[in-house]
């Protein structure tokens, strides 16, 4: 996947479109059709993957033409790249897109979204195509003790305890070997959180320390270079990954995307999921059995749960009965509800209560 | 003597006290509506006058403010003027109308109006009228001060001296009298307006109390079609007018005044009514006794007669509405103008009647307002009493959501962006009060309200099909002129290498030839530029028949031949249009239907139609 080079499947893939023309034949592109419905489980790779079925967006129709043109223009802006050895944002090739006119990107999603279908019909990544997301933030507090290269091109040396302040170090957009070195580590799991107000919380509670823990911030949806970072942890130093969340819809979908792979990034979820993650976060049973102050479902909660039921990554035993529980029961509570019996209760009751199951 | 054609046409009523009294009646009941309604009485005439002489009218209204709450109307046509010994009578007593007792369809019908209007500045101020009126014929003008004597019914005339006029012929009256200007929906701007609508011959112009001047241009250069005068049906005569005319007649006995001063009453049936209601065909008809005149009546009604005829109606007529929306409402920029409706003739109580509707659509009309119905009687806009006619409640009656507008439950107001016109019109249409502000919700006038709305309606449905067909074919226009070629140019910019040709791919996408249009517009109208591409592998040869906006008498034939695989023409058209304009509907013949996109095959009655013109 990296040997390649990025022109040259770039050069290849608009051949193959100016020959079509050539010889009168209508140009099409086809790709895995990035829905639930076309996601099935790589038994090699232990995480889904995109299944057999293709779309094709074909000259034929305008919104086929019209993703090819828009496809070529960022085609030709990756190449433009690649010759003057620059990178872009996303969002700055969203706003770079205002100069071509018709086929500038009406959102960035749709910009994000491109990116993604080059990624899937190339077999490439992105950062091949020298576009990067913006730093979402993301953080990790522990004793473990990596180098990161720095914009001298020097690699520098941080322990993720001692070296940081309460926030933590922050999780560049490129965590690969050339840039993120695992030196070394003391610390027997990994927590990731869904939330900052917890990720506080355990921070002050000193619960790295006292459970030999290193806390990662996912902050909300997990950007791929946090589950890309989560992969390696796992991977490399065979660190356990449990991922504490809200309990309600959304916070399922992290963990999915976490464990399982995102719909999205399917085409590279072996280069991203952490297969044996464990979900410790609320769950309907929690708030039943702890009398969790919840709020109401929904019109929006209730149906991402039904679309969950139809996840071919949720139809296990564990996740049909949470999600219909908490269907029955119309509620969904927050990880901080947990304050109700005092600030202490998460990292003196809950987590212990909840690792001992897993660990 | 020799009577002149006015004398003979009108008759004497006394009713100046009444209306003294009464005056509420005659719609002169608050000072903003008899402001008004000093208006379109005189503004009224003026149309009538020019429109039965085939003047093209051109009128100005100016009002001015004498103090806080006293007005000056004043009115100047370019009509046919009055002659001058008419002239106490035409303005100084009630009832003096050429019209009373003839049946023909007119805007004032029963000549109480202008009169009325000059009473009640008399009653309000104290003040005087002034008219000045020329005719073609006469060497000066003449100049009249006068009022209304109430008790004897008859004008008062303090002046009357001849001048000489800077115009060949015309009349014009100046009225002061207490009022309130105000504008807006129930205005005289607005009476202006609607009636700017209906008579696209006359030229308007309006100086507001602030000298504010709006003019409302003529737009078409002829004469409308004036409706014929006929004698009354039997069918629709009440017991009064019966016992009027018996004694007016100048017919000696019965038989003769039944056959001769009615309508579709021949001798044989004249007989058999007098026969049947048991009186004598060769009694005097003033001799009759109301009794007698009363088993008259019946008899009539049991006879077969033949329905009324229809030259007494006066339609607005479906170019007259198609200018007068287009330049009163392009400013709105609509997008669709609905070719007007016409129904055919009806009868209510003897009397024929039909309708007429005209639509605008869209563009910058608010979407989100109640959609304006603007209603005319007999071609005068009604402004008062919505809710009592049958117009409105026609329009409430129907259910809007079939045509893609708002409408809660399907009944009620219809919101939308849509100004629909409704025209009622004959001689003697059922008002709701004397002052003829509303029409009668009688079943038959109501269902045929409705129908004509339908008809209309079903219009716009039509134009919504051809908006969105017409958005398919410039998306289809835009694969193929612009997003293949742009993947082309793409292509070989990053490779390197020469553009393809791309009709190949073109012509199996599309395999068809298209017609586009694309409409520029400057400042008298659109420069139609309709481009032919043939993206199909043969070559072609046909006819298009480009119809401007819809309408078929803004229409083109262009014949297109030897049009070459890959080829593009381009044919340049004006077209001559107030406001948005709606685009080309193109026809196509000689060639097969798969083959074109853009146009439809021709209607199979067209050619046909095209041979008889030649």
């Amino acid at each position: 996947m990296v040997n390649i080079k990025t022109d040259e499947v770039l050069i290849k893939l608009v051949e193959k479109m100016y020959n079509e023309l050539i010889s009168g034949e209508v140009p099409e592109l086809k790709l895995s059709s990035r829905t639930k419905d076309n996601i099935v489980f790589d038994q090699s790779m232990n995480v889904w993957k995109y299944g057999g079925s293709y779309v094709s967006r074909s000259a034929k129709t305008t919104d086929g033409a019209q993703f090819m043109a828009k496809a070529l223009y960022t085609i030709e802006f990756i190449m433009d790249m690649i010759k003057s050895q620059k990178s872009s944002t996303l969002r700055e090739m969203y706003y770079i897109s205002e100069g071509w006119k018709d086929y500038k990107f009406h959102t960035q999603d749709e910009s994000n979204m491109l990116a993604e279908d080059l990624e899937v019909i190339t077999t490439l990544m992105r950062e091949d195509f020298k576009l990067r997301p913006e730093e979402n933030g993301a953080s990790v507090i522990g004793n473990i003790t990596i180098e990161e290269k720095n914009r001298k091109g020097e690699f520098k040396r941080i322990n993720c305890r001692d070296d940081v302040g309460d926030a933590g170090y922050t999780i560049p957009y490129n965590v690969e070997k050339d840039k993120v070195k695992l030196i070394s580590h003391d610390a027997d799991f990994i927590l990731a959180i869904e939330t900052g107000g917890m990720f506080d919380r355990l921070v002050e509670n000193g619960f790295d320390e006292d459970f030999r823990s290193v806390l990662v911030h996912l902050k909300g949806q997990p950007a791929r270079s946090t589950r890309r970072l989560l992969k390696r942890l796992n991977n490399e130093l065979g660190l356990p990954v449990f991922v504490f969340t809200d309990g309600d819809p959304w916070s399922f979908r992290i963990f999915g995307s976490i464990a399982y792979g995102a719909i999205k990034t399917a085409h590279i979820s072996e280069w991203l999921a952490v297969p044996a993650a464990e979900f410790i976060g609320i769950t309907a049973s929690d708030i039943i059995n702890y009398d969790l102050p919840s709020d109401k479902l929904s019109d929006k909660d209730v149906s991402a749960l039904n679309s969950e039921l139809e996840d071919p990554r949720f139809s296990t035993e564990f996740w049909k009965q949470e999600i219909e529980t908490m269907l029955q029961m119309g509620k969904k509570a927050e990880q901080q509800a947990l304050a109700k019996y005092g600030l202490d209760f998460v990292t003196e009751k809950y987590l212990p209560d909840k690792l001992s199951d897993v660990l | 003597m020799v009577k002149t054609k006015e004398q003979s046409q009108y008759r004497e009523v006394s009713l100046s006290e009444f209306f003294e009294k009464n005056r509420h009646i005659l719609g002169f009941d608050s000072p903003q509506k008899s402001l008004f309604m000093i208006v379109k009485e005189a503004f009224d005439n003026s149309l009538d006058a020019c429109d039965e002489y085939a003047i093209l009218p051109e009128i100005i209204v100016s009002i001015s403010r004498v103090s806080d709450d006293i007005f000056n109307v004043s009115v100047s046509d370019n009509g046919p003027g009055i002659e001058r010994t008419q002239v106490p009578r035409v303005f100084g007593q009630l009832l003096y109308g050429s019209r009373f007792h003839v049946i023909r369809q007119s805007r004032g019908q029963q000549g109480l109006g202008i009169t009325a209007a000059i009473l009640y500045g008399q009653l309000t101020t104290g003040e005087k009228a002034r008219v000045e009126t020329k005719r073609d014929q006469d060497d000066v003008a003449f100049r009249f001060i006068l009022g209304i004597n109430v008790k004897e019914n008859k004008a008062d005339i303090k002046t009357q001296e001849p001048f000489i006029w800077d115009r060949p012929r015309g009349t014009s009256v100046s009225i002061t009298a207490k009022g309130r200007y105000v504008t807006g929906r129930q205005s005289i701007i607005e009476y202006l307006k609607e009636s700017a609508v209906v008579n696209p011959h006359a030229s308007i112009t309006f100086i507001d109390p602030e000298g504010n001047t709006i003019h409302f241009n003529r737009n078409i250069e002829k004469a409308p079609y004036i409706s014929k005068a006929v004698k009354p049906h039997p069918y629709g005569i009440e017991i009064g007018e019966l016992i009027t005319m018996a004694k007016a007649t100048s017919a000696k006995t019965l038989l003769r005044f039944l056959s001769d001063d009615f309508s579709r009453v021949s001798e044989n049936t004249a007989g058999e009514i007098i026969a049947e209601a048991g009186l004598k065909a060769d009694a005097a008809p003033s001799s009759l006794i109301n009794k007698e005149i009363s088993a008259l009546r019946e008899s009539i009604q049991k006879a077969k007669l033949m329905p009324p005829s229809q030259e007494s109606l006066s339609p607005i007529g479906e170019e007259f509405i198609r200018r007068g929306m287009m330049s009163v409402y392009g400013e709105e920029r609509p997008e669709f103008y609905g070719r007007p409706i016409t129904r055919k003739a009806s009868v209510y109580n003897g009397n024929p009647f039909s309708v007429e509707v005209g639509l605008v659509y869209g563009g910058e009309l608010p979407g989100d307002q109640p959609v304006r119905i603007i209603r005319f009687a007999n071609k005068v806009p009604l402004l008062y009493q919505p809710g009592s006619c049958a117009i409105t409640q026609s329009v409430f009656e129907l259910d809007w959501r079939t045509y893609g507008l708002d409408q809660k439950q399907g009944k009620g107001q219809p919101y939308g962006p849509a100004i629909i016109l409704v025209h009622v019109y004959g001689p003697r249409l059922p008002y709701t009060s004397e002052s003829k502000e509303a029409i009668s919700s009688v079943e038959i006038i109501t269902d045929e309200i409705k129908a004509a709305i339908k008809q209309e309606m079903r219009m716009l449905k039509t134009f919504g099909n051809r908006k969105d067909k017409m958005k398919k074919v410039a998306e289809k226009f835009n694969l193929f002129r612009r997003l293949i070629p742009e993947i082309a140019s793409k292509c070989s910019s990053i490779l390197g290498r020469d553009v393809p040709d791309i009709n190949p791919v073109v012509s199996k996408i599309a395999n068809v030839v298209f017609i586009h249009e694309e409409a520029i517009q400057t400042e008298s109208g659109y420069n139609i530029r309709t481009e032919i591409f043939n993206f199909t592998r043969s070559t072609h040869k046909f006819t298009l028949k480009a119809v401007f906006g819809g309408m078929e008498d803004k229409s083109k034939d262009l014949d297109i031949v030897d049009l070459k695989p890959a080829e593009e023409r381009v044919v340049q058209n004006f077209v001559q249009w107030p406001g948005q304009y709606p685009g080309t509907d193109y026809y196509f013949t000689g060639i097969d239907v798969s083959k074109i996109q853009g146009a439809e095959p021709l209607p199979g009655d067209w050619d046909l139609r095209n041979s008889e013109v030649e």
